[in-house]
């Protein structure tokens, strides 16, 4: 529930939807786009989009990509031929931009159109005002011509009517220029603000008469205005940030995530690492990662793992499951011990004794497998019933002959990641 | 009421307004209340739109009630006291009624719980509240607490935790936070190693708070009562700037331990979301790192990690304590908060005496049972109605004979003409308007001791008979000495000769499942000496299923003969009777409105009046 960024492809049928809403004929829109992936027809594609045969084509990968111009993922200028054949060359093939390595599988393809002019045009939202960036100068080398992007902003609770738009536009436009780009960003801001998008950019962007086409757009909207706009956004997905594939065990969890009201998260930094977590709530999940990494032991770190929102025991369970099978694949190599935090804060009103009843059944399933990893466990937690919970693991740890190391609330949150980090 | 420092939000006097209808947060706050020996409740009203009147509630051990209002105007109007309001309406609808308490006159501080607000919404009121000179906690918080004053809704969890970090007396110590759920183990943190928490607040963890951390830590600034002031930041957005921008400029000057969460973010592969909406890094100035290392520059005490966190905040008071800047406050005991029962008997603390019993069906797990078959159970493996009936009314499964007749029973009692007093009584009552139960029940309230009593009384009778070992003969003659009719038997029109059909049917099917009949059998002994005075002096139907029924209770083997006695006392064979009749007089009910008919008056000459003058 937050910010969350869009594909270009998405962005531009919401806008091309709205757009008779604000514009009328001031401004038409005038660009086409289709989506490709690893399924598409490319033939019916054809059939159905004759505008890819018979001009020049412009295609790249719509994955929220940055800067994809400087990571030579754009082809410009290419028949159709040339795009299916540089689309077919990649689909499905990892590509390393800066740290991240992802699989390339969504592409877009629009009509290649030089322009003599492109502009600039962005909105971003901050705690007291929406800015609007115009600039005549865009493209690529946005940020070298810095000096020629103007801004507007547009205070908290005013209206874009009210403000001097056409004032701060630059001297370099024409009456003509000014008077149009004046009424096309005030609908473009409305649009903005009635749909909740809380950035968008159009970089470059081409105007020709009164056609407008959206060359290069980012956006990204406000999930949390579904039920105020869903219906407006065009069955819009929200996509992962590029990266890597997820883990097959990251996928379930995911999965068991979308099928509870509480929130269980798994994401493997690396899987043969030796130390891992399975903590209780959101943010004191991230103060046990943190901590791990703030002592400096990032490389021995093999996930981020969370469960909040008091799961049923079913749930905890298939989540503790899932991570002690991870947790006891295997040795650690170099032969130190393999660590688990199982952190978590001081309850608010959850029993403690209940939610640890998911955790004991799966640690008494991994029984065998945690003993032969040479698995060490420390766990924390504090809340209702705080006292009972954490004796009954201690009598499990005991049971089992794993050593487990249990603390209360007395103990700050942190300590078990020292304990655990400093012992050999 | 005396005005508060503009410092202050709450105190031992505020009075709130807790919008929507949550029970456990308004009875959380009332007991925090009493640990804090308040004098009055900490909430004055609730708002709940679809109900007003009175909640009650418990303060200590008494009882209370507080009033409850359709709308916020009522409040405002009757309470001009309460300045706060907590705010637990739903996403869709927090940003209107904290638009609307924003509005008022009286309403100061607004908690808004909701989690998932728009963020041009949170925007709009962040910004009305500060236009307006008001507060806004949250969205998206579990709200705050000012120790031994006030607590906002559910803010430091159990009671057991609150008295843990001995909340109920305020220490020196305040902090904000941007996690609610973080705000307890800062609470936690704050006691083990300080005099104790002063106030803290969760500002929550959306984008755009209504209150930042600098406005909170402006107001701990400006109240001489705190000492030193504790900040719980995190990765995303730039609030924690402004704190570091005073700082620098020196506005605070009171000791400030900070930490930001999130410096894990760097090790993850792609770009990350933490849980809160809020917590994404858009650059490196967003970082947890870089929060952290400015907050050091500018001077407040930043730990290495969240590890020396409590060291920090020890050594901080410690030294303010040494520097005599601060005198730890006193230890008071809170009064105990007698146990709320629930909890106590899960415990096994107490127990009390239950004033209902039920042993036939049980509704508290997944789903109801039936004498302890859940109702899916029942639908799955195909249970007939009599099956249904064998459970609820005899606890256990009779044999397929015995329910299949109780069914044959229902079907040839269903309905028996509008004429008989069952029917005529509910349509006329159908036909007066009434609705449907009540119209059923009108009809129902004649069976008795004459409409549908033979059944009953046949049964009885025959029992009595039967069980005594009375010949034939001797019954008929000693019923007839004292005057009464044999109840089943006798029929208008059928006689020996042309038979019932449908005590034929019952006969059959009786004599071909059920392994024995001696009530039935004895009955025909009667029939035939009752037969030879007068023909149609037949076993009738009535007769024929009084009897039966016996054979069944008797046959299935499952109970005792002092349960079959109880059974026919109690009225089981009434039971069957009416249940069956339903099904008819419905359908009489139904009839009657489909033909709108109207109101029946009874005519006249189908009266004898006789009346005298008195």
């Amino acid at each position: 529930m937050a910010q969350k960024a869009i594909r270009e492809y998405d962005a531009k049928k919401i806008l091309q939807e709205r757009w008779g809403d604000y514009f009328g004929d001031t401004a038409v829109y005038a660009g086409k786009t289709v989506q490709v992936t690893a399924g598409t027809d490319w033939n019916q594609l054809k059939t159905e989009n004759g505008w890819l045969q018979s001009g020049r084509l412009a295609v790249k990968p719509d994955q929220l990509i940055g800067k994809r111009g400087k990571n030579g993922l754009i082809l410009l200028d290419a028949d159709f031929e040339a795009v299916k054949k540089w689309v077919l060359e990649r689909m499905n093939q990892p590509v390393t931009i800066g740290q991240v390595t992802g699989v390339l599988r969504q592409f877009i393809i629009e009509p290649f159109l030089p322009q003599k002019v492109e502009y600039c045009l962005a909105i971003k939202s901050d705690r007291a005002a929406d800015t609007i960036h115009f600039s005549p100068s865009g493209g690529v080398d946005i940020e070298e011509n810095w000096d020629k992007v103007v801004s507007i902003p547009v205070p908290v609770g005013a209206s874009v009517d009210d403000v001097d738009v056409a004032g701060k536009l630059p001297d370099s436009l024409s009456g003509a220029e000014k008077d149009f780009f004046t009424t096309f960003i005030r609908g473009i801001y409305k649009l903005y603000c009635d749909l909740h998008f809380t950035f968008l950019e159009f970089n470059p962007l081409a105007v020709n008469g009164n056609k407008v086409v959206l060359l290069d757009t980012k956006a990204r909207l406000d999930d949390t205005a579904f039920y105020l706009c869903g219906k407006k956004w065009c069955a819009v997905s929200f996509p992962p940030p590029f990266g890597r594939e997820p883990f097959p065990e990251e996928s379930y969890i995911r999965d068991l995530d979308g099928g509870t009201g509480a929130s269980l998260k798994l994401t493997i930094l690396n899987p043969r690492a030796r130390i891992w977590t399975m903590n209780a709530g959101g943010g004191a999940s991230v103060v046990y990662t943190d901590t791990i990494v703030d002592l400096g032991f990032a490389n021995d770190l093999a996930n981020y793992g969370e469960y909040s929102g008091n799961p049923t025991t079913e749930f905890t369970y298939k989540y503790a499951r899932t991570v002690l099978d991870l947790f006891t694949r295997e040795k650690d190599p170099s032969g130190k011990p393999k660590t688990l935090i199982v952190g978590g804060g001081i309850a608010n009103f959850t029993d403690v004794a209940n939610t640890l009843t998911g955790i004991v059944q799966a640690l008494r399933e991994y029984k065998d497998k945690l003993k032969s990893a040479g698995a060490r466990i420390y766990l924390r937690r504090g809340g209702p019933n705080w006292r009972e919970g954490l004796s009954k693991i201690r009598d499990l740890g005991k049971e089992l002959g794993i050593p487990i190391s249990v603390h209360g609330p007395e103990m700050h949150m942190t300590r078990i990641v020292s304990m655990a980090l400093e012992e050999r | 009421m005396t005005a508060k420092k503009d410092y202050i939000l709450f105190d031992r006097d505020t009075q709130a307004v807790v919008y929507g209808m949550q029970q456990d947060a308004i009875q959380r706050m009332l007991d925090f209340d009493y640990i804090c020996r308040r004098e009055k409740p900490s909430v004055a009203a609730i708002v709940n739109p679809t109900r007003d009147g009175w909640h009650k509630c418990f303060f200590g051990s008494e009882e209370i009630i507080i009033p409850m209002y359709r709308t916020l105007d009522q409040v405002v109007e009757k309470h001009p006291n309460v300045d706060v309001m907590v705010n637990f309406a739903s996403f869709r609808s927090a940003y209107s009624t904290t638009k609307e308490a924003l509005e008022t006159n009286t309403l100061r501080t607004i908690a808004v719980i909701a989690e998932g607000i728009p963020e041009q919404h949170s925007r709009e009121m962040a910004i009305l509240a500060k236009k307006k000179g008001k507060w806004i906690i949250g969205p998206a918080t579990v709200g705050g607490i000012a120790a031994g004053a006030f607590r906002v809704g559910n803010t430091a969890g159990a009671l057991d935790n609150i008295i843990e970090s001995r909340l109920y007396r305020p220490g020196h110590v305040a902090y904000v936070t941007k996690s609610g759920g973080l705000s307890n183990e800062l609470n936690s943190i704050i006691s083990l190693n300080t005099d104790g928490v002063y106030e803290g607040v969760a500002i929550g963890g959306d984008c755009y708070p209504g209150s930042t951390f600098i406005d909170h830590i402006m107001r701990y600034e400006a109240n001489p009562e705190i000492k030193m002031i504790v900040m719980l930041g995190e990765v995303g957005g730039a609030d924690e700037y402004d704190v570091v921008e005073a700082l620098q400029a020196k506005k605070i000057t009171k000791p400030l331990v900070a930490w930001n969460i999130g410096t894990c973010a760097k090790v993850f592969p792609a770009e990350v979301q933490f849980g809160h909406a809020g917590a994404r890094a858009g650059n490196v100035r967003q970082t947890a790192d870089a929060k952290n290392q400015a907050l050091r520059e500018a001077g407040a005490v930043v730990p290495n990690s969240f590890e020396d966190f409590d060291a920090k905040i020890k050594e901080t008071f410690d030294r303010l304590v040494a520097e005599g800047k601060l005198t730890p406050v006193t230890e008071v005991a809170p009064p105990p908060v007698p146990q709320d029962y629930r909890t106590a008997k899960k415990a096994g603390l107490v127990r009390r005496e239950a004033n209902f019993i039920c042993t036939i069906s049980d509704d508290r797990g997944d789903e109801p049972t039936y004498a302890g078959i859940p109702i899916s159970e029942v639908i799955e493996k195909g249970y007939t109605i009599g099956e249904v009936i064998s459970l609820l009314w005899f606890k256990r499964l009779l044999p397929k004979w015995a329910t299949e007749y109780m069914e044959m029973i229902i079907k040839v009692s269903a309905d028996h003409g509008p004429a008989v007093s069952g029917a005529h009584n509910a349509i006329v009552a159908a036909r007066a308007g009434k609705d449907v139960i009540s119209s059923l029940v009108s009809g129902l309230l004649t069976i008795g001791p004459r409409f549908a009593g033979a059944i009953d009384d046949a049964a009885r009778y025959f029992k009595k008979a039967c069980d005594d070992g009375t010949a034939p003969e001797t019954f008929v003659d000693e019923m007839k000495k004292l005057g009464i009719t044999v109840p089943g038997i006798g029929h208008r029109i059928k006689n020996l000769d042309n038979p019932d059909k449908r005590v034929e049917l019952l006969k059959d099917f009786v004599c071909n499942h059920f392994p024995k009949t001696i009530y039935l059998d004895y009955a025909l002994e009667v029939e035939k000496v009752t037969t030879q005075k007068k023909n149609t002096l037949i076993l009738n139907v009535d007769g024929c299923v009084g009897v039966t029924f016996l054979d069944l209770l008797n046959a299935s083997g499952s109970f005792s003969p002092a349960e079959i006695e109880e059974m026919v006392e109690i009225g089981y064979l009434n039971a069957l009777f009416a249940l069956a009749r339903c099904i008819g007089i419905i359908g009489h009910i139904f009839d009657q409105k489909r033909l709108k008919t109207g109101l029946y008056r009874h005519p006249w000459d189908d009266i004898v009046y006789m009346v005298e003058k008195a």
